[in-house]
């Protein structure tokens, strides 16, 4: 055996098939924990690849994105077609082809290998869903079929390792035998719709040949579930229950976690700062670097809560079906069905949310999708909510028995949902006007869901999340540390952390970040803010929980308090302009909610949309229609608010 | 296939009800809508049943070669069907 293989002895497999064929359940099988996940270049769809053995020679397994014809229309199943005709940037053009096909619904998965077929490429079937197959009583003669469409056919089951070997063995010999001449030109995009039928024909006649359909009903169990879950009025009501659940265990199961999180990062920090020498970088690193990873990180049980729900439904095979429910009123305002599962994740981040405008097919649907998705309060405005409502409003009730503290939560939640309709609405009648995106789905049959597969999405997804805003939210927090580090404000601070603190807030005052804060004090007095305000406004431009911290420091309460501090709260209360007057009221407090509902103020999802949309003109868009929105708003708010007495 | 002697009356999809079962003569339009619809197995000669419509009405939910796909009105009323 050499220890040096040069790469061409690496072979290189795809895996292709339809979505829900059960692809990336056998991916997982084959490839065990060896896995990566990157982008193609240029693009944001993942690319997953895997190391397996063929015949004893290593093996790179490229699980491609689901599709179901190489005549490609959403973003990933262009790319699935660009790795398959070698046109895909950074990758090569694969030696061999599995082509995943679900043995339950045999002739739409096979129209895929037809067109596989015809590109050359060595294929091998993996026949999926076997057992399903075989306990609904139908017969399948592998021999006959293969003998067929010219492939080998093999039976698999990725759950008990059934035919795995001899796939493997399958695929070895098909890429010794080599490919066949293409008998399509790979560049060819559209098929004639005479093409499609005549597939469809050969097709029907290789199934008549091969398999025996037993004909009792197949989806029994699966129309049973339905006749509840996409019933006319009940459909909604679950799915409603459902979402609700979905927030709860976001905000509630996730409180735990996340304060332990929070004190295990200021632990480390004081850790850190004990055992350092005083000065600049020890400040750069606690209060830079280890405050704004842990600022991320913070979020991160809710960003794991969240892919795992999201994950249970998608493989269980519910979100097909909501989609399916919610696609008439979405459609009223413009977007397609699919824009669901984005925008609902953006209420607990706005970054996975927009990644998942990946499948949604017409371009204008899915920058409408993007533009909108933060406008869906996200988690980070919630400590916001939190200190404004305790500071102003704790302990109120509307008629005795609801909270108003409750009641200004959903207000605030309902002005973003309006606003991202009212602006969706308007952008699909205007700029991003398009005709609507058909709307063509499979709903395929409710499956138990994997909890491997469940498992290895969430940590995936979350991965990808904590990468992409941590490497910004940490490049940011350094910057915000630095604007209000310098220049040093000089004095002898040793004695008690009272007269510390009171250094802070002076240091504060004359950093770079408060002048900016001076300098922006004119336009945001008709929002009822003094320019301390506006040096935490501005700091939170990067992230909106920063303001909480940020106002602890100009208040000098220190900066371990958060929103439910109370010294920040009575300094919020407290806090007087230089002619005595109170700089906080009520309306202040809601006019700011109101500001940070409507805002951009997320570096991190800034860094997200310029990648999904590969466009700094619709990104630099979205901040400002949304700054000028939240301006506006906020402005309006005040003063009507001060108009009546307020 | 055998030739199909063109009724007065054609059918689409959209105006079928829910239960029934029916045959696809031919798939109109020609658009990526039209290939859309063939590339996923609606294609004349195929057996389709309706299950139901969401709420609403829109979109409905259709049986096909063994699996069920969801579509709009606005593409079912794209495709011929027998009576």
């Amino acid at each position: 055996m050499d220890t040096e293989r040069s790469n061409s002895q690496i072979l290189n497999i795809a895996l292709a098939g339809n979505p829900n064929a059960g692809k990336t359940t056998l991916f997982n099988v084959l490839t065990g924990l060896n896995q990566k996940v990157a982008n193609y270049p240029g693009v944001t769809v993942e690319r997953k690849t895997g190391n397996w053995s063929v015949k004893d020679s290593p093996a790179l397994l490229t699980d491609l994105p689901g599709l179901y014809s190489l005549d490609a229309t959403s973003l990933d199943e262009k790319i699935a077609c660009d790795v398959l005709t070698g046109e895909q940037l950074g990758t090569v053009r694969p030696d061999a082809v599995v082509a995943v096909v679900d043995a339950t619904n045999l002739e739409r998965n096979l129209y895929l290998v037809t067109q596989i077929v015809e590109t050359g490429i060595p294929v091998v079937v993996a026949l999926t869903m076997i057992d399903v197959f075989e306990k609904q009583k139908h017969v399948i003669d592998l021999a006959r079929l293969s003998e067929f469409i010219g492939v080998p056919v093999v039976a698999v089951n990725a759950k008990n390792g059934r035919g795995l070997a001899e796939l493997a063995d399958a695929v070895g010999n098909a890429n010794e035998r080599g490919g066949t001449t293409p008998t399509i030109e790979t560049n060819r995009k559209e098929s004639e719709n005479s093409t499609i039928f005549s597939r469809y024909k050969f097709i029907s006649d290789a199934i008549q040949a091969s398999v025996k359909h037993n004909d009792r009903d197949a989806h029994r169990v699966t129309d049973r579930i339905d006749r509840l879950l996409t019933h006319r009025v009940f459909g909604l009501v679950i799915l409603l229950g459902i979402l609700l659940l979905l927030f709860q265990a976001i905000f509630t199961w996730a409180a735990v976690p996340m304060d332990l999180l929070d004190q295990g990062f200021g632990a480390l920090g004081d850790t850190v700062r004990a055992s350092l020498p005083p000065g600049v970088l020890t400040d750069l690193i606690v209060d830079g670097v280890i405050a704004g990873v842990g600022g991320v990180m913070v979020f991160l049980p809710q960003i794991l809560l969240l892919f795992l729900f999201i994950s249970i439904l998608e493989d269980s095979g519910y979100m097909a079906r909501a989609a399916f429910l919610l696609d008439k009123i979405m459609s009223r305002v413009g977007l397609h069905g699919k824009a669901f599962l984005p925008l609902i994740s953006s209420f607990a981040c706005a970054i996975p949310g927009i990644m998942a405008t990946r499948t949604i097919e017409g371009r204008r649907d899915r920058f409408a999708t993007i533009m909108i998705a933060p406008l869906m309060s996200c988690s980070a405005r919630l400590p916001v909510y939190t200190l404004m409502i305790s500071a102003f409003f704790a302990g109120q009730y509307f008629f005795g028995f609801v909270s108003v503290g409750a009641v200004l939560m959903l207000a605030m939640y309902s002005l973003g949902i309006t606003a991202a309709i009212i602006v969706a609405f308007l952008l699909k009648r205007t700029v991003l006007k398009a005709p609507p995106t058909p709307f063509i789905m499979e709903l395929p049959p409710y499956r138990m869901p994997s909890l491997r597969t469940v498992l290895q999405n969430m940590f995936e997804r979350s991965w990808l999340f904590v990468k992409r805003a941590g490497t910004v939210i940490l490049a940011i927090s350094i910057i915000l540390w630095a604007l209000a580090y310098f220049p040093r404000f000089s004095e002898t601070t040793n004695d008690v952390s009272g007269v510390e603190v009171a250094g802070e807030s002076r240091q504060l005052e004359q950093s770079y970040a408060g002048m900016l804060g001076r300098t922006i004090e004119p336009v945001i007095q008709p929002l009822g803010f003094d320019w301390k305000i506006g040096v935490a406004l501005i700091a939170s431009f990067a992230a909106r929980e920063v303001l909480v911290s940020t106002l602890s420091i100009i208040y000098n309460v220190g900066r371990d308090a958060n929103e439910e501090s109370e010294t920040l709260i009575s300094a919020i209360r407290e806090a007087k302009r230089e002619d005595g007057t109170p700089v906080w009221s009520p309306l202040t407090a809601i006019t700011l909610m109101v500001f940070f509902v409507l805002a951009m103020q997320c570096m991190s999802t800034v860094a997200v949309v310029r990648r999904e949309t590969n466009s700094w003109l619709w990104t630099m868009f979205m901040v400002a229609y949304m700054t000028v929105l939240a301006y506006t708003a906020a402005f309006a708010t005040f003063q009507a608010g001060s108009y009546f007495g307020y | 296939m055998e030739e199909k002697v063109r009724d007065t009356q054609s059918f689409n999809l959209s105006q079928m009800p829910a239960g029934s079962i029916t045959k696809v003569v031919a798939v109109r339009g020609g658009g990526r809508i039209a290939q859309r619809l063939m590339e996923m197995g609606v294609v004349p000669g195929v057996s389709v049943k309706v299950i139901k419509s969401a709420p609403f009405g829109d979109p409905i939910e259709i049986r096909l070669l063994g699996y069920s796909l969801a579509i709009r009105r606005n593409e079912a009323s794209a495709i011929e069907v027998e009576g």
